[in-house]
């Protein structure tokens, strides 16, 4: 492994973690609405959650570069407000890889929000814990599995976005170069073929080892639980 | 413990008092019944609105009108304007299938309602965990627990949240007979050890002929009559809901005698003398005896030379009959309790049998089934069809 080839996992891995972290929360809200909500319209944000999902990614980041673009009305506000660029940097990257795996991280989340007995929640209040003590000792603990999934399947998601991507941020080395732009760039070149091959690896040693750590974690809490 | 003597010497007659309507969905559901210490059993078939009623003293489900009274604290008045959130009612719950957190140990789940719910820890911890028996399972997850423990457990959880009244929405139902079986004596311990009014909702009526100081029937969302436990059993009303059948009559009396030779106690049950096998029983002790309509024979004058050991002399003040049926229900009463019997038509007519006569009610010592009851001091009133209570 090259110095350049850690660059690119390490700025993958801050792009993905970023987008994840930053995901979680809003991800969350959505799933519990989704879940426990009844309200008109219901259906409609369930479809605009799913969209990136289904949508060609090149629609999505074209989306995003007209909405958070230099000259884009969200993106404006986010220079002017906080101070924070998204065009053609990293922080753009991250920006798609949280959109397009956003309904990744929703829907294991929605599925355990559903899967929590209501009856638990009702019987902690009868034993005198309010709605925040209820929510915190009750539901959350037992929604962490379904919030973990979700996250390590979002994270794998966003580690390997591409189409989003290139089309909002471009592909710039050191900026926005993830590890699918770098694998791409190289196979571009006539002399890239050992660079992308390395990095294709790394990328399979990279997959693997989410896999196995989703998997240890799910153990983990089927031992504790039993 | 000390603070629960004061209240039930403080709180003179009614622990929890409820009257309430409200609806469950569309269905209409409607309550009226005052309890005192001890054990309340709420009877009826399922969708009566019993567990309606529960949700409405918990704060689950907001009656419409009404007030809500329990362990001298206002859970709810409609025309005060209170209605107590759930978390501050101080309802102890046992719900029908447990509802034990699964993700926290035994341990965690009895005390939640102190690390979570800030109750103060009025009882001892390890006194409850002696009380059930669970000195052995604190550390095991609630999936490892069998049904009986399980519901053991919820009801320490329960208890230990200093509950002003303890509610148990059929705690039973889910369990075998023989899990039943393990479970009776704790709540028998529960009601002798502690002062903490309970309200038991089952459609068993065993479980209510042993368990009810108080019983409240319900049926079609309203309560039809609520008082103690043996005069409702005697209430020609309601014995059609507790099942003619099974239902039998309670009475109670005291133990006068025991005559160890031949293994009987002498009971007196307001005046009526009654004996029955002794096993187990002591001078001076409250019991309460099931009697089977059907092991009760009536003769119209005192036979002789019978094996039958009770031969009580009553007044009849209730004949009831289904049309169409030969049997007929015919009430006695002993004091201001009553005894059913269950004859034939026939018989009625030929011993020309009507309400206010004098006969001599037959019952063999061998089949009466008797529970041994702990001593409640606090006399009660019912609902105006039904005398005091006898203790």
């Amino acid at each position: 492994m090259s110095e350049s080839d850690i660059a690119i996992v390490l700025l993958s891995a801050k792009v993905a973690s970023v987008a994840i972290i930053a995901a979680l929360a809003p991800a969350f809200a959505v799933a519990w609405v989704l879940a426990r909500g009844a309200f008109p319209g219901k259906g409609v944000l369930q479809a605009v959650v799913t969209l990136p999902l289904v949508l060609p990614p090149v629609a999505t980041g074209y989306t995003l570069l007209s909405l958070f673009g230099s000259n884009g009305p969200l993106g404006r506000f986010f220079e002017t407000v906080f101070g924070l660029t998204f065009a053609f940097r990293w922080t753009g990257a991250a920006l798609a890889a949280g959109v397009m795996a956003f309904p990744l991280l929703v829907r294991p989340i929605r599925l355990s929000i559903e899967a929590v007995d209501q009856g638990l929640e009702e019987a902690a209040r009868t034993l005198g814990a309010s709605r925040i003590m209820t929510f915190l000792t009750v539901t959350l603990p037992l929604v962490v599995p379904g919030v973990i999934a979700g996250a390590v399947l979002g994270f794998a998601k966003a580690l390997g976005e591409f189409g989003a991507t290139i089309t909002f941020v471009s592909n710039i080395p050191g900026e926005t170069q993830t590890l699918s732009l770098a694998i791409y760039s190289f196979m571009q070149s006539p002399t890239g073929d050992a660079a992308a091959r390395r990095l294709i690896v790394i990328s399979v040693a990279i997959a693997f080892a989410a896999i196995l750590a989703s998997e240890w974690i799910a153990m983990w809490f089927r031992r504790r639980k039993s | 413990m000390d603070r629960y003597v004061v209240q039930a010497e403080e709180i003179v007659t009614n622990v929890l008092s409820v009257s309430v309507s409200g609806e469950a969905g569309s269905f209409p559901v409607e309550a009226h019944f005052e309890a005192g210490r001890g054990i309340t059993a709420l009877f009826g078939a399922s969708g009566a609105g019993k567990t309606t009623v529960l949700k409405m003293i918990a704060g689950t489900n907001r009656p419409h009108t009404g007030r809500i009274v329990a362990g001298g604290r206002v859970l709810f008045d409609r025309a005060a304007g209170v209605d107590l959130a759930p978390s501050k009612r101080q309802v102890g719950f046992v719900f029908q299938d447990g509802r034990l957190f699964p993700h926290l140990s035994v341990r965690r789940n009895l005390d939640y309602a102190r690390w979570a719910g800030r109750r103060a820890a009025v009882r001892p911890f390890a006194e409850v965990v002696a009380l059930l028996g669970l000195e052995h399972h604190l550390d095991r997850s609630p999936d490892t627990l069998s049904g009986g423990e399980r519901q053991r457990v919820a009801i320490g959880r329960a208890l230990l949240s200093d509950p002003a009244i303890l509610i148990l929405d059929e705690p039973l139902s889910s369990l075998d007979h023989a899990r039943r079986g393990e479970i009776m004596p704790y709540l028998e311990a529960i009601r002798e050890e502690t002062s903490i009014p309970i309200l038991y909702v089952s459609h068993e009526i065993d479980e209510i002929a042993r368990l009810a100081d108080t019983l409240v029937v319900m049926t079609g969302g309203k309560t039809i009559a609520a008082g103690p436990a043996p005069q409702v059993f005697g209430n020609p009303n309601v014995l059609p809901i507790l099942g003619r059948e099974r239902a039998g009559s309670l009475i109670e009396g005291i133990v006068t005698a025991i005559d160890a030779g031949f293994g009987l106690a002498n009971v007196d049950a307001e005046g009526a003398a009654l004996e029955i096998p002794a096993d187990g029983l002591r001078v001076g002790q409250h019991v309460r005896l099931r009697i089977q309509a059907n092991d009760v024979a009536v003769a119209a004058t005192r036979p002789e030379d019978l094996s039958v050991r009770n031969i009580i002399r009553c007044q009849i003040d209730t004949i009831s009959s289904d049309a169409g049926s030969p049997h007929c229900s015919i009430g006695l009463a002993i004091g201001s309790q009553r005894l059913q019997a269950r004859i034939t038509r026939k018989s009625l007519v030929e011993l020309g049998l009507g309400v206010g006569g004098t006969v001599h009610a037959l019952l063999k010592a061998v089949s009466v089934e008797r529970h041994a009851m702990p001593l409640l001091p606090i006399p009660q009133v019912g609902d105006g069809t039904v005398g005091p209570r006898v203790r």
